[in-house]
């Protein structure tokens, strides 16, 4: 069993660390053989952190030998996103601009997790500022897919799926603006669920769009994901977006039983523009839930699905140009000071401390913002923003939850999408929705498509990640995919 | 909606980023694209509807004004490019 550590789950190693069967230390130092062994061929990671690992599973052993303050993710090695802070380790947003920056506090899930016994293998690869679909938007060079490495791992948390999927770490945490955890999930074959905007605090999470973004878990199976929603979710005082909402038992809720739940299945994301192959995976996991007993109606409909991505591309933006102002190379960060005077270093330290989209994204929402424009950019978008959340309300009335692909297509080429910026966003289509909408949902695996692995969106009403979890913890048990792994 | 040579550069102004000549062509082409995309939102009729800035039914949230830890400024200042003593140092902003 030794040699084979690194493949357990989070609940299957929490289960033989609370025996004594295991050690922490024994498992960190499997994992991160794994990781030493796969990173070569990855790039799935920014930077490690092996000696606090060790450290850290020490301290948990400790824990662990008095039985005492032990958690499901007590002594679990994971991986985390490099966008979320973490005292005195370098956090750079995959950016030069970043590249030597080192945080002076914890984001308040890195405390939470610190508290339930983080063992912190390093911080993951990802599109700079979490802007982009495939990970090749990293000043750090693009990630791999572990199911083909010639292709992309999806984006932005590129790093975080692919180190899931390799089985590089136990677990990892993303980020979710339009997509930036399930498609990554979906397109390297593993969970990642996006929580309810406001569920999970966002304090000391480095902000791309401030009423989009949310953190969430990565993780190999649906019980796992439970796991860490658990020990993340909550209010907190320092992020005044974050709900005051209890927070229920999430592992107690996943029994493999749909009976009775009404299911929709909008027509507007089974359409044109998806792959044959997703389709057919889709479909076959939604009847495979009806055969359990839920009630689908495959004509349900979400009519401004097809505005959602221009709506999506003017916030995202808008909010990125006011939050990326912040980077005038005068505090912290990338810094050029060669200029002849004080505007001209600070253009010049955002012309080289910034990458293509990222500039490209700060261009487009200073124009849409900018006088003149505002109106029929920025405002519309808002309003247009307002009827999908409307729609999404009345579906919600008729539905327990929504089915849907994740992406439209499977993992893509290395390069394919690079200098196409919209085929690139295109990508996040069926994402983008739930985050103008604010609303949890998890990619789950349903199967391949031209051997890449296909993710099924489970979609649910605001706060009510129970019934996501429950949904996709029954599909996963039924379906059995997670046997599959991608050959590293 | 083309955007011209000018447009770009009144943006990167505005934005405060620097852009080579390159630059400049290409986002020109991008952004023109991306703008003619966002057009179809003009199908949709919003007269009637609302903004949406929020998602979440939170208005005002307020706490009592407690003082509690701050970080310390020698931690704060160890990310600074430049600093001087306990300052972050910065070129004149007003030029002579």
């Amino acid at each position: 069993m030794g040699d084979d550590l690194f493949r357990l789950t989070v609940h299957e190693a929490a289960h033989l660390l609370a025996r004594r069967e295991v050690s922490s230390r024994e498992l960190t130092a499997a994992v991160l053989d794994r990781l030493q062994g796969v990173e070569g061929q990855l790039n799935a990671f920014v930077t490690l952190t092996p000696e606090l690992a060790l450290e850290q599973a020490r301290q948990a052993d400790e824990r662990l030998a008095r039985g005492e303050d032990v958690t499901p993710l007590t002594g679990i090695p994971a991986a985390i996103k490099d966008v979320i802070c973490t005292l005195g380790v370098r956090t750079t947003c995959g950016s030069r601009m970043l590249e030597n920056f080192v945080p002076p506090y914890d984001a308040t899930v890195i405390v939470r997790l610190k508290r339930a016994g983080l063992v912190m293998v390093g911080k993951t690869n990802m599109d700079e500022f979490a802007m982009g679909s495939s990970g090749e938007n990293s000043y750090f060079g693009p990630t791999r897919n572990p199911w083909d490495r010639e292709r992309v791992p999806g984006g932005s948390s590129s790093g975080s799926a692919a180190a899931v999927a390799a089985d590089a770490c136990l677990y990892a945490l993303g980020s979710d603006t339009g997509g930036s955890i399930r498609q990554p999930a979906a397109l390297c074959g593993i969970v990642g669920l996006k929580p309810t905007y406001g569920r999970v605090s966002r304090y000391g999470l480095v902000a791309f769009a401030s009423s989009l973004d949310q953190i969430g878990p990565m993780t190999k199976d649906v019980t796992d994901a439970a796991l860490v929603l658990q020990a993340i979710a909550g209010h907190d005082p320092n992020d005044s977006t974050s709900a005051p909402v209890e927070v229920p038992d999430y592992a107690a809720g996943l029994v493999p039983d749909v009976k009775g739940l009404r299911i929709g299945v909008p027509r507007e994301y089974m359409g044109e523009g998806v792959e044959e192959g997703v389709r057919q995976a889709v479909t076959d996991a939604i009847e495979r839930l009806a055969e359990m007993g839920a009630e689908v109606d495959w004509e349900a409909s979400l009519p401004s699905t097809p505005y959602a991505l221009a709506c999506y591309y003017i916030i995202a933006p808008s909010e990125a140009s006011a939050n990326l102002a912040r980077y005038d190379g005068v505090k912290y960060g990338y810094s050029y000071t060669e200029g002849a005077s004080m505007w001209e270093n600070m253009e010049r330290t955002r012309q080289f401390g910034f990458g293509a989209e990222v500039k490209r994204r700060i261009m487009l929402g200073t124009y849409a913002l900018s006088a003149g424009y505002y109106d029929a950019y920025y405002l519309k978008a808002q309003k247009v923003r307002t009827l999908i959340r409307r729609e999404f309300e009345s579906a919600f009335q008729r539905y327990d939850v929504l089915l849907t692909p994740v992406s439209p297509t499977p993992a893509f080429r290395l390069g394919e999408k690079l200098e196409d910026p919209l085929q690139m966003y295109l990508s996040d289509v069926f994402t983008i929705p739930v985050n103008i909408a604010g609303l949890p949902a998890i990619s789950v695996p349903c199967g391949f498509s031209q051997g890449l692995p296909v993710g099924l969106q489970v979609i649910g009403r605001p706060f009510d990640e129970a019934t996501v979890l429950r949904v996709a913890y029954a599909y996963e048990q039924a379906a059995g995919w997670r046997h599959r792994r991608p050959p590293l | 909606m083309p955007i011209d040579r000018d447009e770009v550069l009144h943006i990167a102004r505005l934005a405060r980023v620097g852009l080579s000549e390159e630059d400049v062509h290409r986002f020109q082409e991008q952004l023109s694209q991306i703008l003619d995309y966002f057009q179809v939102l003009q199908e949709l009729d919003t007269s009637e509807v609302p903004p949406t800035s929020h998602v979440l039914p939170l208005q005002n949230v307020m706490r009592d004004d407690e003082p509690g830890a701050s970080l310390p400024s020698q931690e704060v200042l160890a990310n600074a490019p430049q600093r001087e003593g306990d300052f972050f140092k910065v070129r004149a902003v007003f030029e002579e």
